[in-house]
């Protein structure tokens, strides 16, 4: 009996903590059909219409906001992963002066709670007499997806033989060809972690967006502004499309990785 | 610092490369070269630009005094080191708060995660299916926007609740209690947020931890508590020292669940609101300014104390 606890308590355990996890997307997801008119907090009876018609609430405000929140996240993502990629390549390659204060400067805005990133930022876009705009929040979001770009990507430079680029030069290719044809397609399963990353620290970035967004909503800060009045089910639409598709992309990404490392076993 | 703490966290595991068994370079291999320069110039500058600067930006800020027969917002450089006095006066309630928040939804989080962490890392190795998909669970919440997440908890705690119904109803609630706009929803809504940043890390670690040490530990006569104690905490302790981290650092700094229309109230505002407040609605930047230079203060300290004091330094 005693023995049988034992075994049974902790998958019991786990299963009931990732439960706990999903009852608030759950949550989300259910409300996102519910038939509510301004806010969206009791239960009013199931439609398909939100789903539907997710533009038509406020003259598309929630979808102007969601469509910003992509714009900064794929710009910022493009340049946060190039700078990171580089920086991490850097790192593990070569012999360079200050390589401590690098790190140090690399770990730094990791370490530093988000508000303090984002009154820090404000003040001196304050100072410097910069508009708050657009501009501002890639500005911002660029800078703390570098960081986590780095840490991603620098795990992957690590693992890679360098004797296959030695090769590569030993069959006299050129800097360019060895970096196109070997180094980066290898890295490539790497940098994508990092961009998908990056995008979802930018997508879902509420507080250093806050101090640097001016009179520009984003998804975020339209969910925020709107919580004191009520949230249309729109946003819960779209929210769970989000969800829907991220989880698509990760389980298809695992599945394909799965298959890879099968095939490749059987080659071996 | 922490670097490589944090390191093993970063990647989303479900897209993390797999471990291979190519050699990572050793220091002695690498190169000196102008192409170094070339790599790391665009990167270090942008942060020093939009990250290094801003903190100079903010301590300056920090001294500064309003203009005379100026506007409410207009301030000159200066060294008005009073403000710290003053905000120290005023809001030590909520700097005390943030600190002692973040520390309960740490503690709660840890509490909450390393079993979790352990079944996922230990016991499911022997289905890497269920363990793949527990880790898709436990990252889903990532996917769901931060704020909805915490907006749910609102609503499934606000007065009209079948939840707080039901424990009315029952009599293990005081019919005139409330739920939201309490410490205990606040630091409710702070632990559920960071489990993943917990469970992460420690999955990482325990992921790693071979078993074949805690059967030397059972062999030579140690009680499971015993072989827990000695043998796997000693041994989780990178994933414990990086999770506890990532989950204390931007709780302390966290305004979204304290904010009132949220999980919190005006008795549970925290440092987040008031620089928020003073920044963005009070326009009062030098008090913002000290209350977030005290913030970052106090947590470089903590943790370089913790980093230290926890034996993990070869980490850093």
């Amino acid at each position: 009996m005693k023995l049988s606890l034992g075994k049974w308590l902790l998958p019991a355990y786990s299963a009931l903590a990732l439960l706990f996890l999903m009852i608030p997307i759950g949550y989300t997801f259910v409300y996102s059909f519910n038939d509510s008119l301004k806010s969206n907090i009791t239960w009013q009876g199931f439609t398909l219409d939100k789903w539907r018609g997710v533009c038509n609430v406020q003259n598309g405000a929630v979808c102007q906001a969601f469509g910003n929140s992509l714009f900064i996240g794929v710009v910022a993502t493009v340049i946060a992963t190039t700078f990171g990629t580089m920086i991490a390549i850097a790192i593990v390659r070569y012999r360079f002066k200050f390589r401590s204060q690098t790190s140090l400067l690399l770990f730094l805005p990791m370490a530093t709670p988000e508000v303090v990133l984002g009154a820090g930022l404000a003040a001196q876009f304050l100072s410097v007499g910069v508009p708050k705009d657009m501009l501002t929040i890639i500005l911002a979001h660029t800078m703390f997806c570098i960081s986590f770009v780095v840490v991603t990507v620098k795990a992957r430079v690590a693992s890679l033989d360098p004797a296959l680029e030695e090769a590569g030069r030993d069959l006299y290719g050129s800097a360019a060809q060895v970096f196109a044809r070997i180094t980066f397609p290898l890295l490539l399963p790497g940098i994508l972690a990092a961009a998908l990353l990056s995008f979802a620290l930018s997508f879902d970035d509420f507080i250093i967006t806050n101090f640097n967004s001016g009179a520009v909503s984003t998804f975020p800060k339209y969910i925020y502004i709107s919580a004191a009045r009520g949230i249309p089910a729109e946003a819960n639409v779209l929210a769970s499309a989000v969800f829907i598709i991220a989880i698509i992309v990760v389980v298809t990404v695992q599945v394909a990785g799965a298959a890879k490392a099968r095939r490749l076993a059987r080659l071996s | 610092m922490a670097f490589a703490a944090f390191s093993s966290t970063a990647p989303p595991p479900t897209t993390a490369p797999p471990p291979t068994t190519a050699p990572s370079t050793d220091p002695a291999a690498r190169r000196r070269s102008p192409v170094a320069l070339f790599l790391l110039l665009p990167g270090i500058l942008y942060l020093v630009l939009f990250f290094l600067t801003p903190l100079v930006s903010l301590l300056l800020t920090s001294f500064q005094a309003p203009r005379e027969f100026g506007d409410i917002g207009q301030y000159d450089y200066a060294f008005r080191w009073q403000n710290y006095v003053e905000v120290v006066t005023t809001y030590w309630p909520h700097i005390v708060r943030s600190f002692s928040y973040a520390l309960a939804a740490t503690f709660f989080a840890l509490l909450i995660s390393y079993p979790l962490a352990y079944f996922i890392g230990v016991k499911a190795r022997k289905w890497p299916l269920l363990q793949s998909l527990m880790l898709v669970l436990v990252i889903a919440p990532f996917f769901i926007s931060f704020l909805l997440r915490t907006l749910a908890w609102k609503q499934l705690f606000s007065d009209e609740s079948f939840v707080v119904q039901t424990l009315k109803a029952l009599s293990l609630m005081a019919p005139e209690a409330h739920v939201t706009g309490t410490a205990f929803s606040v630091i409710f809504g702070l632990t559920y947020n960071f489990i993943p940043f917990m469970t992460l890390p420690l999955y990482t670690t325990l992921e790693r931890l071979d078993v074949r040490y805690l059967e030397a530990g059972s062999d030579l006569y140690a009680s499971p508590f015993h072989v827990f104690r000695k043998v796997t905490i000693p041994l989780s302790m990178p994933g414990i020292v990086a999770g506890t981290l990532l989950t204390f650092i931007p709780a302390a700094g966290d305004y979204i669940n304290a904010s009132r229309d949220f999980l919190g109230g005006t008795g549970t505002q925290m440092m987040g609101n008031v620089i928020e407040t003073n920044f963005l609605v009070l326009q009062n930047f030098p008090a913002a300014a000290a209350l977030s230079i005290i913030l970052m203060t106090v947590i470089l300290v903590i943790v370089s104390i913790y980093v230290k004091r926890s034996g993990t330094e070869e980490l850093l």
